[in-house]
This record gives C-alpha cells, sequence and structure tokens, in this order.
C-alpha cells in the first residue's frame, strides 16, 4: 500500500521535476509546465496515473485553500472593506452575464433548461488557482488587472455555496434522496430549517474571527515561545486545516473560510512567520493540483465527440472573455488591463468539478453530460496559460500603455520602505527616530514577549528570524529601499548581510556592528554603512571627563569630531588589509600608534593646521612685525 | 567663463518655498557649483581645507542665504570665520580670493518698502549688508550688489517664477563678466537693464 503511495509521490513529483523546469525555459508560466506533466503522466499518455487522479485532486484542492488563507494575510481588515464594491459590483456582474449567455447558448444547441442551468453556473466560475498563480508569478498582484481578479475570484467563491444550495432544487423531490458520502459537501446542517442554517453560518463565521483573535495569536505565541521552528509550521497547517473543516462542516467553501481567516490573522506579528511557513506547502499542492486537472483530461471523451468538445471550449472561453471585457470596460479598466482580466479569468474553475459531480449524483446530470463538461473544464483551465502566453507576447505590446500600472491599488500589500531587524535597546532606538519622523519601518524580531508588548504600544512588529530569506521576503525585502540590521549577533549580521547582499543588491544595508572587528567583516563585503555601537558614546563620555578637569566644551567637542573622523578613516583603511588573526592585532596596535601620534601632533600645533580661525598669536605676530619696521 | 560657486545656508531649507524655486533653478547649471552647508555640515564641523580648494576653483562665490536678523544664518557665519583665515584670505600673504568676484543673493519676508529710512528697518538692505562687503573687499574681493527676492511671506507664484528666471539669467550674466562699470551703481542687480527685462510669461 505505502509502496503505491510513495510510487504515486514518486510519478508527480518527477513530473513536476521534468516538466516544470522545461515550461520556464521557455518562458511559460509553471502552471502550464504542471499541466502538461499532469496529461504526460496521465491514464491516456503514460498511464502512470490511472482512476485515482480525481481523489489526488480533491486532496490537492486543498491548495487553493491554502493559497485564498495566504492572501487574506496579505489584506487587512480595513483594506478588504474597501475592496466590497469592486467584488460587490465587478464579480456580480461578471457571474449574472456569464450565467445568462450561456444558459441561451446551451438551451439554443438542444440541452434540458436544468442542465444549461448546471452548466452555465460551472462555466461562470473562473479557476481561483490559475488565475491568482499567474497573477502572482507575474508580480500584478499590486495592478488593477491582480485587484479586479481578485475581486472577481473571491465572490465567486462567496457565490459558489449559493449555487449548490440552489442545484438540489432542481431535482425531481423523488430523486433527491442522495446517500452518497462521496459528495464533497457533507452538510452537518443540511436537516435543519433555513433560519437556523443561516444562524449558524454567521456563528461560524464570528467564530472564525474570535478564534483568529483570542485563540490562535495566543496559541502562536505559546508555541513561538519554545522556539521549535517546526511546531510553528505545525500551528500553521493546524490553523488552515480547522478553518476549512469548520468551514466544510456547516457548508461554506473551505477556501472562504480560509481566506477570512486570513484576513483576521493579517493584523496579527506572525503574519510573516505563517506566510513563510505555509508557502511551500501551498506550491507543493498547487502544483499537484494543477498535475492532478492535467491527468483527469479524459481523452476517450475528446476522441468520441472531438467537434463538439472543441467547439465548446471555444464557444466557452470566447463566451467569457466577452462578458469580462465588458466588465472590464464598464468599470473603466486601462486597455491592457482589460486585456489581461479578459484573458485571464477566461477558463472554467475547479469549482465547476464540484458542482457537476454534485449535480451528477443528484441525476440532473448524465453520465455523458458530466465527462464532457469535466473534459471542457480541465481543457479551458490548460490553455488560459496559453492563450495567456500569445495575449502578452502578441496582443499587448500593440496596445500601447505599460504593463505594470504601479501601484494604483495601494491596500493589497502595503510595504515599507525600510525594515528594521531587531528591536532591542538598539533597535527600539532607531526605530522610535524613525517613527518620530514617520517613518514606520516594518520591524522584525525573534523574541516573541517583546513583540507582543511592543505591539501592544502601537508599533508594527512581526515575530521571526531575519535570517532566514523566506522571512525578509513576505516581509517585503524586494519593495524595500532600506534593511537596518539592529541585531547584536556578530555571525547573524554577517550571515544576514551576506544574503541579502547576493540577492537584492539594491537595497541598502545599514548595519550595527559590535566592535571594529566586526566592522571590518561587513567593511570588506563591501557593505559601507556601518555603525560600531559604542563609537559616539564613549567618546562623549570621553569628552564629558575632560570638561569635568576643566577643559572648555566647545574645543572638547571639536576635537571630539575630529577624533571620530580619523578612526572611521583608519578603519576603512584597515578594511582593504590582508586579515589573519595575528596580522589584526599588529595592524590594530599600529593603526592606534599612528592616531595617537596624529593627535599628538595636533595638540603640538595648538589648532594651527585644521582650526587657526581667529588664533590672535598669528595675528600679533604679523601685526609686531609691521610695528617692527 | 566663470565658474561660479554658489555657497548656500539655509537651515529650514525644507520649508522655504521661495528658496527652494531659486535652488532648483540653478543647482544644475553648467559652471555652477551648488554647495548646501547645511547638508554638508549639519554639525558645523566645516572641513577647511576641502573649503579653500573649492574656493580656489571658482572665479565668482555667491553667498546666498536668507536675511536672518539683518545677516546670514549662524552657519554661514561660521563658514566666515574658519575658512577666511588669516595669512590665507587676507594679511600680508592672504592673496588667495584676490580680485574674485562676491556677492550676496538673500531672500527677505519683508517687501523692499520696508528696507529704508522711513520704513519699519530702518536701513536698507545695502547697509545691513556692509559687513559682507567690507569682508570681500579685506580679502581683495570686488563686491557686486545684491540680488535680492524681497517680500517672500505673500510672494505670488507669478512673481516668484519671475525672480527665479531673473537668478537663471543673472547666472548666464555672470558666467561671462557683468561689465561692472555699469552695475556699480545699481542698489540690487535685481535693477540692472539685464535683469530688468526678465519678465514671467
Amino acid at each position: 500500500m505505502s509502496g503505491s503511495i510513495f510510487f504515486a509521490a514518486i510519478v508527480f513529483l518527477t513530473g513536476a521535476i521534468i516538466c516544470v523546469p522545461i515550461a520556464k525555459k521557455f518562458g511559460l508560466s509553471s502552471v502550464l509546465g504542471y499541466l502538461l506533466a499532469g496529461i504526460l503522466i496521465g491514464p491516456y499518455l503514460l498511464g502512470f496515473v490511472g482512476d485515482e487522479g480525481q481523489d489526488i485532486l480533491h486532496f490537492a484542492e486543498f491548495g487553493v485553500v491554502m493559497m485564498l488563507f495566504l492572501i487574506g494575510l496579505e489584506i487587512e481588515p480595513k483594506s478588504f472593506w474597501q475592496m466590497r464594491k469592486t467584488i460587490i459590483g465587478m464579480g456580480g456582474a461578471q457571474v449574472l452575464g456569464t450565467m445568462i449567455v450561456s444558459f441561451l447558448l446551451f438551451t439554443t444547441i438542444g440541452f434540458d433548461w436544468k442542465v444549461s442551468l448546471i452548466i452555465s453556473m460551472a462555466v461562470s466560475l473562473s479557476s481561483t488557482a490559475i488565475t491568482l498563480q499567474t497573477i502572482k508569478e507575474n508580480g500584478l498582484m499590486n495592478t488593477t488587472y491582480g485587484a479586479s481578479s481578485f475581486s472577481i475570484l473571491l465572490f465567486q467563491d462567496i457565490i459558489v455555496i449559493l449555487m449548490l444550495a440552489v442545484i438540489p432544487l432542481l431535482t425531481d423531490s423523488e430523486k433527491a434522496a442522495i446517500a452518497d458520502d462521496h459528495s464533497d459537501h457533507i452538510y452537518l446542517l443540511e436537516n435543519l430549517p433555513l433560519g437556523l442554517q443561516a444562524l449558524a453560518i454567521f456563528l461560524s463565521v464570528v467564530t472564525v474571527v474570535l478564534a483568529g483573535r483570542y485563540f490562535f495569536v495566543p496559541m502562536l505565541r505559546l508555541v513561538a515561545k519554545t522556539r521549535l521552528r517546526e511546531l510553528l509550521s505545525a500551528s500553521a497547517l493546524l490553523i488552515v486545516i480547522a478553518l476549512a473543516y469548520l468551514m466544510e462542516l456547516v457548508g461554506l467553501s473551505p477556501a472562504l473560510g480560509a481566506f477570512l481567516g486570513g484576513v483576521v490573522l493579517a493584523t496579527s506579528e506572525f503574519k510573516h512567520e505563517l506566510e513563510s511557513n505555509l508557502e511551500p506547502f501551498k506550491g507543493l499542492l498547487l502544483g499537484l493540483f494543477f498535475m492532478a486537472v492535467g491527468a483527469s483530461i479524459n481523452f476517450i471523451v475528446i476522441g468520441d465527440n472531438p467537434l463538439m468538445i472543441s467547439g465548446l471550449v471555444v464557444a466557452v472561453i470566447v463566451l467569457k472573455a466577452l462578458i469580462l471585457f465588458l466588465v472590464a470596460a464598464i468599470f473603466k479598466l486601462k486597455a491592457d488591463q482589460r486585456l489581461l482580466l479578459t484573458i485571464g479569468l477566461a477558463q472554467i474553475g475547479e469549482f465547476a468539478f464540484v458542482l457537476l459531480s454534485f449535480a451528477y449524483q443528484l441525476n440532473i446530470l448524465d453520465r455523458v453530460e458530466l465527462d464532457m463538461m469535466l473534459v471542457v473544464t480541465a481543457l479551458t483551465m490548460t490553455l488560459t496559460p496559453i492563450l495567456g502566453i500569445i495575449n502578452e507576447r502578441l496582443i499587448l505590446p500593440r496596445v500601447g500603455t505599460k504593463k505594470a500600472e504601479t501601484r494604483q491599488v495601494d491596500h493589497i500589500a502595503k510595504t515599507h520602505k525600510v525594515i528594521l531587524v531587531g528591536f532591542g535597546h538598539f533597535g527600539s532606538t532607531v526605530g522610535r527616530f524613525l517613527r518620530s519622523y514617520g517613518i514606520e519601518a516594518t520591524i522584525l524580531d525573534n523574541d516573541s514577549n517583546r513583540v507582543d508588548l511592543l505591539r501592544k504600544m502601537g508599533f508594527e512588529v512581526y515575530y521571526g528570524d531575519a535570517t532566514r530569506m523566506d522571512l525578509l521576503e513576505s516581509a517585503g525585502i524586494a519593495e524595500a529601499k532600506i534593511l537596518i540590521s539592529a541585531i547584536d549577533n556578530s555571525d547573524n549580521v554577517i550571515h544576514l548581510a551576506k544574503m541579502v547582499k547576493e540577492k537584492y543588491p539594491n537595497v541598502k544595508l545599514m548595519l550595527r556592528a559590535k566592535n571594529r572587528y566586526d566592522a571590518y567583516d561587513l567593511l570588506n563585503m563591501g557593505v559601507e554603512d556601518v555603525y560600531r555601537e559604542s563609537l559616539e558614546t564613549s567618546v562623549k563620555m570621553a569628552g564629558d571627563a575632560l570638561n569635568h578637569l576643566g577643559f572648555r566644551k566647545y574645543t572638547i567637542y571639536r576635537q571630539a569630531q575630529k577624533f571620530i573622523q580619523y578612526d572611521e578613516e583608519g578603519l576603512r583603511r584597515m578594511a582593504d588589509k590582508p586579515k589573519t588573526k595575528e596580522e589584526y592585532i599588529f595592524k590594530a596596535k599600529e593603526e592606534i600608534k599612528q592616531q595617537e601620534k596624529q593627535l599628538e601632533e595636533d595638540l603640538k600645533r595648538g589648532i594651527i593646521e585644521f582650526d587657526n580661525h581667529w588664533d590672535s598669536e598669528q595675528m600679533r605676530a604679523a601685526h609686531n612685525v609691521v610695528k617692527d619696521k | 567663463m566663470n565658474r561660479i560657486l554658489i555657497l548656500f545656508a539655509h537651515p529650514k531649507f525644507e520649508q522655504s518655498r521661495a528658496n527652494k524655486a531659486l535652488v532648483k533653478m540653478i543647482e544644475n547649471k553648467e559652471g555652477v557649483t551648488f554647495h548646501d552647508l547645511y547638508e554638508r555640515y549639519p554639525d558645523f564641523n566645516i572641513d577647511i581645507i576641502s573649503e579653500k580648494k573649492l574656493l580656489a576653483e571658482h572665479d565668482v562665490i555667491v553667498w546666498h542665504h536668507p536675511f536672518y536678523w539683518y545677516s546670514c544664518p549662524p552657519l554661514m557665519k561660521q563658514w566666515m570665520d574658519v575658512v577666511l583665515e588669516f595669512g590665507w584670505a587676507y594679511g600680508a600673504n592672504g592673496t588667495a580670493l584676490q580680485s574674485k568676484k562676491c556677492l550676496n543673493v538673500i531672500t527677505t519676508g519683508g517687501t523692499r518698502a520696508v528696507y529704508c529710512s522711513e520704513g519699519s528697518n530702518n536701513y536698507s538692505v545695502n547697509e545691513f549688508l556692509r559687513p559682507f562687503e567690507q569682508t570681500a573687499r579685506l580679502c581683495g574681493m570686488e563686491y557686486l550688489p545684491p540680488f535680492t527676492v524681497m517680500g517672500t511671506h505673500n510672494i505670488s507664484d507669478k512673481d516668484l517664477e519671475e525672480y527665479t528666471l531673473k537668478y537663471e539669467q543673472l547666472i548666464c550674466e555672470l558666467r561671462q563678466s557683468l561689465p561692472f562699470d555699469k552695475i556699480r551703481n545699481c542698489e540690487f542687480l535685481n535693477d540692472t537693464p539685464q535683469l530688468k527685462k526678465v519678465t514671467s510669461k
């Protein structure tokens, strides 16, 4: 048994590892690579995967749930509320428009009205998995296109619940008895009156919100204290699975529940930690999902009726595209964004698998209709990435406006220009002063107690270990202007600097160094802005001591400025030199000697060379020369 | 062609509408070195050696500053105190600045009308600028009349634009040596025929 699981795993993973890099190499999206891998290993080509493809599909749909949770994490409740008009407006127009037109189309070509209604419902829904994955891959989430797609998909996620509720009403009452537990949606509340059902749904949404605030966050804090990374991953998975389970129990879409949970947790300090923990799971599951879609394409059905199938595929895509184009035009999207949206969402989505199978179980659809529509669905999903590439390469370049419309929709991802790592005594002072200028840095710290406290005081602090690139990435390093490190562990600073310099050379690094030796290492790596933590304070202390001994403050101040300047210059000279341990000590001695000499010279000269303004002795001497003459 | 050094001193530059407009017009002109003293020396720790070098490399020195308490902001005074050294800028062997040209470019909140014996400030701008004039003379420089942007408290966009165009023209004239005789008697460089004819569109 386990042998076959391992074999299936080997087949899927090998398929992905071979096909996805090839797709990428040709500049195609990874989604297409996965789909092709699925077709390849599926029952009709190589035959590695048989009927279990369907089961894998159901399992892998969980990737979509995770993706929506992750998207929810990036949307704060406030921004979500601001998007409500777009969600209802664009989403509603799209779903309604597509349903009407496809209903007309399918009744015209001779389908029963009930069948046509089911199919039109399925057709109106697009694929969240394919669309959002492609958008994320191309970094278009912050464009109008990204936000509009997302709004429409979210609306579909909500409306699908309604559809699933309506479908049983279409059956003749005698046939309605279904005891088939193969169904995806086992309604716990099925036998309750409608009012109570609504109440239960409402309560479960409230539960999600409250659990997010008062249960998940304290749980994460507790787990964070153990400092075991895998426990955090486990908690992250637990949260998503629990949300999905609860939603399924009351008959809501798990993806919607996960999204809601994500939104609730978006303001918590664990946002970035959750993101980086779930990202790999999501990626793998989605990949699996796409492969399963590919494997599920039934070539026998296509072979039986090639004209009908291809006709339907073309008709569905054209129809969906047309409606999307109109919706985009009504909501005044720019030409290029409109085209992207039109092509991007013009496929039937994974919800269709659920809807159609459900209708089949209720005997509304027959086997032939089901198979046919499943194939059409899978084919449109496969074609979307291909059409997207055609659009991008051939059509868009002629439309004029630039692809990346910058930040018109700011409310999706809020990124700061500054990332501040470490919020201890040093870092908090840095953060406070930045804040006094209205600059709110994204702060990362790995002490969960401190994070908790600071968040109560209104700082935006996230829990996490900043030497992990994935965490920095979810904190937005790609868009950051400056990364300030205020951590005191020298090895971590060096590791962090190396990592960031390699991958994001455009981010300005400003680093705290414990002492001269750390500073040398950092300077030698090519970091220019290195701040020794004790330099200025110790010079100030020495200056104050000199003042207590009777020296004038202003003169001390000017000497101190010189002293620091020499010290910095010396440090940079030293950094260029070779560096074995003995050499360090030797060179340092020499350097200090040299510095001493310079300062002695300064004293001997009085303030002649550098600071001889209003030096009365000089003037008097000159005056006397004149008098003597 | 003369090389022009603009020594600019403004402790609150980011809040000065007039100076932002003026500086924006000239800071990147060819042959002009714009030197923002408060940005370079926020700690008043002026690098005397590099300042001397800068002076040596230019033919026209402009002190561009707002008129604070009838004089310049403190960092510019500090600059004069530490850079114009005895034995270098003046005194027996102090000939480093000999025959360079020098002038003030100033902005004042009050209008020209309040700067005269009958106005609330009692003295004219030229009278207040005597210390600068004499400093320049002692260093052997030719001191030109000031270019003034007055009444900045209530200046209209149109008037400000005219001033910036005049400033641009002034820099242009300074690049090719203004005929000094003709302007010696002007109160302000604003009154020279070359600048008078510049108006905003």
